[in-house]
């Protein structure tokens, strides 16, 4: 009970005392399974708060790795602390501040949306008397309250996602893991379920922590950390990683593209002669775009500004592009197929 | 950014679950056994009809080649038997849910929570037992139709024997499905044992005057122990004649003496603590 309190009011006033502990760090993290090194020497820092990726393909070595933060795997070298616990020596105190939300689904569909928080609640010692009050506002929080009392068979995918989030935000804990939160969902419900991820850092204080090998998920993070063959490449916010692979490019089809290229070079850009337009390569390219027309002072019939993207990133660091792996949700397509088959 | 990375709570110790956490998740586990069992319905009816057809194919069937003494028969004979065998299916069966849930990845949720294993089983198993006595229970209301006479201690007794039985076998169905990930493996492993355990058990047929082999298997397996002392208290209760007692005797003997019923208790429970065990032993196995 006692840390309870604790943790409740540390939530409430971070940033303040305390809040120079890392919500997540790992040192020189390592995990061997046999002859194969998942993951070698990993380094970084969460700040409480943050919302941190992992990005990567699959079998680079990302659930491996957040498996060890969760206390489900043990690292067999380097050390790692979560809320402040050492995650090899520490692990009950570390599961009793961190929300899981894993890449398959583990709800009990007999249950109630509520029923399965009460469970929840319980295993993860919520004061009785506050367990009502959590229940509501969790629900309310990912817009789930009036779906409460029905069972979640009767859930869509999307739902029973955003309800095993506000599930794993029920006992308040300092940092969410989330494994691959959206693998299988459509770009819609995605994004609703982003907005619920987002709102439980802002209104509960969470630090989030997730996996992901979707780019435009990443983008959700203040910081990526790009790994691959269990090693981490990179590091570091989207826009920083964007700009150290390069500037933006601005594509311009004029009337005469000779005639463009010597007037932009004379003005002092930096210009390519490409098939049908001129490359003029700059930073903050869509701020550009007005000025490097007047410079060359010729008819425009077309305009294209690139900004390097995540994959860009990827490619950049890696060497390869990431690869949408199909058939990853087979397994749980089975289950489910199996499920349909036993009602 | 510098953080060290161990600073201020990591001085305490690991905050292991306090004995009223551990409790109070048996209750939860225990308490979503029932709300599961409560919401299949048709499973609740259709479990009754394997024992019924035993009782009255069977106990009628065999009433005409074993005469009636004195008012008592074969039906009222079998009828306890009947009834251990709902409770010993139904306790077994109910284990099945653990390779449920990790199917559908709800045993994900409860062993990553910050609670012991052994809660987790505790609760299982007696969710299981609690289900099972229930049905046995239930079974209860066709006394009256076969003749068996009912009072209320009587029904007290019976429920503490059942319990007691239902306990030791939903464990030693979790020991099981513990250790085995696939339905279909759970189901060939418990068709397998279950019936031969229930037909040698003496649920079916008086465990005196049989022949040496017989006597050796049914004195082996646990379910006799389990099935006898529940037969003897409803037995007990029916004001058999000396004649029909004789004809169909109640008792387990093991070498020349008949066990005190009290004895017959003590090795259920000893081996319900040795199926608590192993269950286990097989939960923190489990991933």
């Amino acid at each position: 009970m006692a840390q309870w309190d604790g943790l409740l009011q540390g939530s409430a006033d971070a940033g303040a005392g305390e809040a120079a502990v890392a919500a997540v760090s790992a040192r020189g993290l390592s995990k061997r399974f046999g002859d194969l090194l998942a993951v070698r020497d990993v380094s970084f820092t969460v700040a409480p708060g943050e919302v941190f990726a992992f990005l990567g393909p699959n079998g680079a070595g990302k659930s491996t790795t957040i498996n060890m933060l969760c206390t489900l795997l043990l690292p067999s070298g380097g050390a790692a602390a979560v809320a402040g616990f050492d995650v090899a020596r520490q692990p009950a105190a570390v599961r009793r501040h961190i929300g899981l939300v894993f890449q398959d689904q583990t709800l009990d569909d007999q249950l109630t949306a509520e029923e399965n928080l009460r469970f929840h609640a319980v295993l993860y010692h919520v004061p009785a008397e506050r367990v009502a009050e959590r229940i509501g506002r969790v629900l309310e929080l990912v817009a789930l309250g009036d779906r409460r009392r029905d069972l979640v068979s009767t859930f869509s995918g999307g739902m029973a996602r955003r309800l095993e989030i506000a599930r794993a935000m029920l006992h308040t804990p300092a940092v969410l893991f989330l494994d691959e939160p959206t693998v299988g969902l459509d770009p819609q419900t995605r994004a609703l379920v982003w907005e619920d991820v987002l709102r439980m850092r802002d209104e509960e204080g969470v630090t989030i922590f997730l996996t992901t090998h979707y780019m435009d998920e990443a983008e959700y993070a203040q910081r990526i950390a790009i790994i691959d063959h269990g090693g981490i490449v990179a590091l570091d916010g989207p826009d920083a990683l964007k700009h150290s692979v390069g500037e933006d490019t601005v594509e311009l089809a004029t009337a005469d593209d000779a005639v463009a290229e010597r007037r932009l070079r004379a003005a002092g850009w930096q210009v390519r002669r490409g098939d049908g337009a001129v490359t003029v390569v700059t930073s903050d390219g869509e701020a550009q775009v007005a000025r490097l027309i007047g410079v060359a002072a010729l008819p425009v019939h077309g305009v294209h500004v690139h900004r390097p993207t995540l994959d860009d990133v990827f490619l950049h660091y890696t060497g390869r592009q990431i690869r949408e792996e199909h058939g990853e949700r087979q397994l749980s397509g089975r289950v489910r197929a199996f499920h349909a088959r036993r009602r | 950014m510098t953080v060290p990375l161990r600073a201020g709570p990591a001085l305490v110790a690991d905050q292991s679950p306090s004995l009223g956490e551990e409790l109070r998740t048996v209750g939860m586990v225990w308490e979503r056994e029932l709300i599961r069992f409560e919401r299949t319905r048709t499973r609740i009816l259709s479990s009754f009809i394997q024992p019924i057809l035993f009782l009255f194919v069977l106990g009628y069937g065999m009433s005409t080649l074993t005469p009636t003494v004195n008012g008592f028969d074969f039906k009222k004979f079998v009828f306890p038997g009947i009834v251990a065998m709902t409770v010993v299916t139904t306790a077994i069966f109910s284990a099945i849910s653990i390779v449920w849930d990790r199917e559908f990845g709800f045993l994900r949720e409860m062993l990553v929570a910050p609670v012991s294993r052994g809660a987790l089983v505790v609760g299982k198993c007696l969710g299981g037992a609690t289900i099972a006595t229930v049905q046995g229970t239930i079974m209860l209301a066709l006394a009256p139709l076969i003749g068996v006479r009912l009072t209320l201690p009587l029904v007290f007794a019976v429920i503490g024997c059942e319990l007691l039985m239902a306990l030791t076998l939903t464990a030693f169905g979790v020991a099981v499905a513990s250790r085995i990930q696939r339905m279909e493996g759970f189901q060939v492993v418990m068709q397998l044992l279950l019936f031969p355990m229930l037909f040698l058990s003496g649920a079916l047929f008086p465990l005196s005057g049989l022949p040496t082999w017989l006597t050796v298997i049914t004195r082996v397996n646990p379910l006799t122990y389990a099935v006898d002392p529940l037969r003897h208290v409803i037995q007990d209760a029916q004001n058999l004649t000396p004649q029909a007692a004789a004809r169909f005797p109640v008792g387990v003997s093991l070498f020349g003496t008949t066990l005190p019923i009290g004895a017959e208790l003590g090795i259920v429970s000893a081996l319900a603590v040795v199926f608590l065990a192993l269950a286990l032993t097989g939960f923190r196995r489990t991933g």
